[in-house]
């Protein structure tokens, strides 16, 4: 795969950030560089080999179906950027 | 030209867990703004989710409902994007390997012969929280009481041909849901919504047409109205010359149309991953068997048994099963009276009046559900009158007044000692003597009389019977 420039724009918009020039030049860059790495992969054979997505053994871990949380708004709005009548407050983003 | 309509539908419905899926919050509807939110559901880094099990086991009941294969090997995935509902820029859902696959509901299809509309998936994913646009401040205030209640997302096949079609799939599924007490399915709370996927083809044709989808729908009747507004603006387009554009819209119920979503028309890329935080899910046959074996009993069962072994009659059991809130009261007071043909005339008569009466539906019964038995054992019992029992009825429906104390209370009981009926009873007799001699002459209709007369001189605080019991004895002595 071959990261070109409107592929870095794409990228820009998806993550909703602004790259100026020179950062664009950069993370293309470094964006090939990490996929060439990651192509060594493919010189192994791995046909017969079930696709992996956890790396440690351990599965069905789950809580029980009780309440035990409080109201504890305060303390999670003291994480909001700015808050406002007991709701995180952020730019008006509407679809 | 004859068109044919294509509709699939992707359900969203949230679970009637206690706690979130991923966090130990509660999921109770409502409350001040983020004061069901912890630090897992608000998306603060470095926090992990554990998986709520209840979630998992609700997954399995809906697939078994719903003739679904249940994946052995599951796991979760991360959608990625950039909205204010979801703090942690990316919904936990599953893409790859969904709990259910390859299901069935039947339904009445647009010929009255029943048909399938199958599932394609059922997956288990977590909701989003609620944005409040505060046009003064210009700002987007967001409350996270929602964000992280669990969600199943159910997908059907583009097998729905109608209107009716798609009217009676969610009536179905609806049911489904209800009865295995996965879900309460409140339309107005948002607990059931669907999203609407439409085409339109020529009759008899076997390519689909472009779809457009139309989100977030919440009431079968706006989901009626969408399905002919959406169906018969792609005809025109066509008829037209044009070509329907595949885009999402959303649905103005109040105006009626329907306009497409410009957020929307922006690439969608999920950028989908495995989810790291939480570990494989796998359900072996036990799981599944121990699910199937205590899968509460369904609609079609629940009729069955009402009609062969409670006695109900077709039309009256019909009337209590179509709705799961019904189907509770019943069988919650039938177990209190034990006369579950009584139990099912009170509910069919005097609560369905009261719910008319005040443009309720079953889903707003919220009186103490042991009330009406316990009304009924008191009429059953004599102590208090069917007349008094109905207005006692009104009260607990109105005010959810405890019925027995309400009675006591307001010394609404009957008075059935002999010792108390007697002298008003000598009373009647003797002011009577015309009735009381034409009864002795053989003049049935005169016992009525009287009857009504002590009922009158007690006002009514006695019970029939007992006052014509003794009325009986003193005049026949
Ligand atoms: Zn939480």
């Amino acid at each position: 795969m071959v990261i070109t420039d409107e592929l870095v724009a794409y990228l820009e918009k998806l993550g909703r950030i602004e790259l100026d020039d020179e950062q664009r030049v950069k993370t293309k860059k470094d964006l090939q560089d990490i996929l060439s790495y990651i192509d060594t992969l493919n010189e192994l054979d791995t046909d017969n080999i079930e696709p992996l997505s956890h790396s440690f053994p351990i599965f069905n871990v789950f809580a029980e179906d009780e309440v035990k949380n409080g109201d504890m708004r305060d303390e999670v709005l003291k994480n909001a950027p700015e808050s406002q009548d007991g709701c995180f407050k952020v730019h008006r983003t509407v679809e | 030209m004859n068109y044919e309509i294509v509709i699939g539908l992707e359900v969203h419905t949230e679970l009637s867990t206690k706690r979130k899926i991923f966090c130990n919050c509660t999921t109770q509807f409502g409350g001040e703004p983020n004061t069901h939110v912890c630090e897992i559901c608000s998306g603060m880094p470095g926090t992990l989710p554990v998986l709520n099990k209840k979630v998992v086991e609700y997954a399995i009941r809906t697939g078994i409902a719903t003739n679904c294969d249940i994946t052995t090997n599951n796991k979760f995935d991360r959608k990625n994007y950039f909205y204010p509902d979801l703090p942690k820029a990316y919904q936990i859902s599953q893409l790859y390997f969904p709990i259910c696959r390859n299901g069935h509901i039947d339904i009445i299809g647009k010929d009255g012969e029943e048909k399938q509309v199958r599932i394609h998936e059922i997956h288990m994913e977590e909701d989003a929280g609620k944005l409040i646009h505060d046009d003064w401040e210009d700002c987007t205030l967001v409350d996270y009481n929602r964000c992280g209640v669990p969600l199943l997302e159910i997908v059907s096949e583009p097998d729905m041909r109608s209107a009716e079609e798609v009217i009676d799939y969610l009536t179905k599924l609806r049911s489904i849901l209800q009865y295995t007490g996965v879900s309460d399915c409140k339309m107005q709370e948002g607990s059931l919504r669907a999203d609407v996927n439409l085409s339109v083809r020529e009759m008899g044709s076997k390519e689909f047409g472009t779809r457009t989808e139309m989100k977030n729908m919440n009431s079968f009747k706006a989901i009626a109205r969408a399905i002919e507004y959406e169906a018969q603006r792609q005809i025109d387009i066509i008829e037209e010359g044009g070509k329907v554009v595949q885009e999402t819209r959303r649905w103005d119920d109040a105006n009626g149309e329907s306009y497409a979503m410009r957020s929307k028309e922006d690439a969608q890329d999920y950028k989908y991953f495995p989810e790291p935080d939480l570990p494989p899910i796998i359900i072996g046959k036990e799981w599944i068997e121990s699910v199937k074996n205590n899968l509460p009993e369904l609609k079609d069962a629940k009729k069955k048994r009402y009609i062969e072994q409670l006695g109900l009659p077709e039309y009256d059991t019909g009337l209590i099963t179509d709705s799961i809130h019904l189907v509770r009261l019943f069988e919650k007071t039938s177990e209190i009276c034990k006369k579950p043909k009584i139990a099912a005339n009170w509910i069919l008569g005097e609560l369905l009046m009261r719910l008319n009466e005040s443009g309720k539906t079953p889903e707003d019964i919220d009186f103490d559900d042991s009330s009406l038995g316990k009304i009924i054992v008191m009429v059953e019992e004599g102590k208090i009158s069917r007349d008094t029992g109905k207005k006692v009825f009104k009260k607990v429906f109105e005010e959810n007044v405890d019925p027995e104390k309400y009675v006591a209370e307001n010394n609404l009981g009957l008075v059935s000692d002999t010792a108390t009926l007697k002298p008003v009873i000598e009373d009647v007799i003797a002011q009577n003597e015309k009735s009381v001699n034409e009864y002795k002459g053989g003049k049935q209709q005169a016992l009525q009389y009287l009857i009504g007369q002590c009922m009158r001189a007690l006002r009514g605080k006695a019970p029939a019977q007992e006052v014509q019991k003794i009325l009986k004895e003193l005049l026949d002595k």
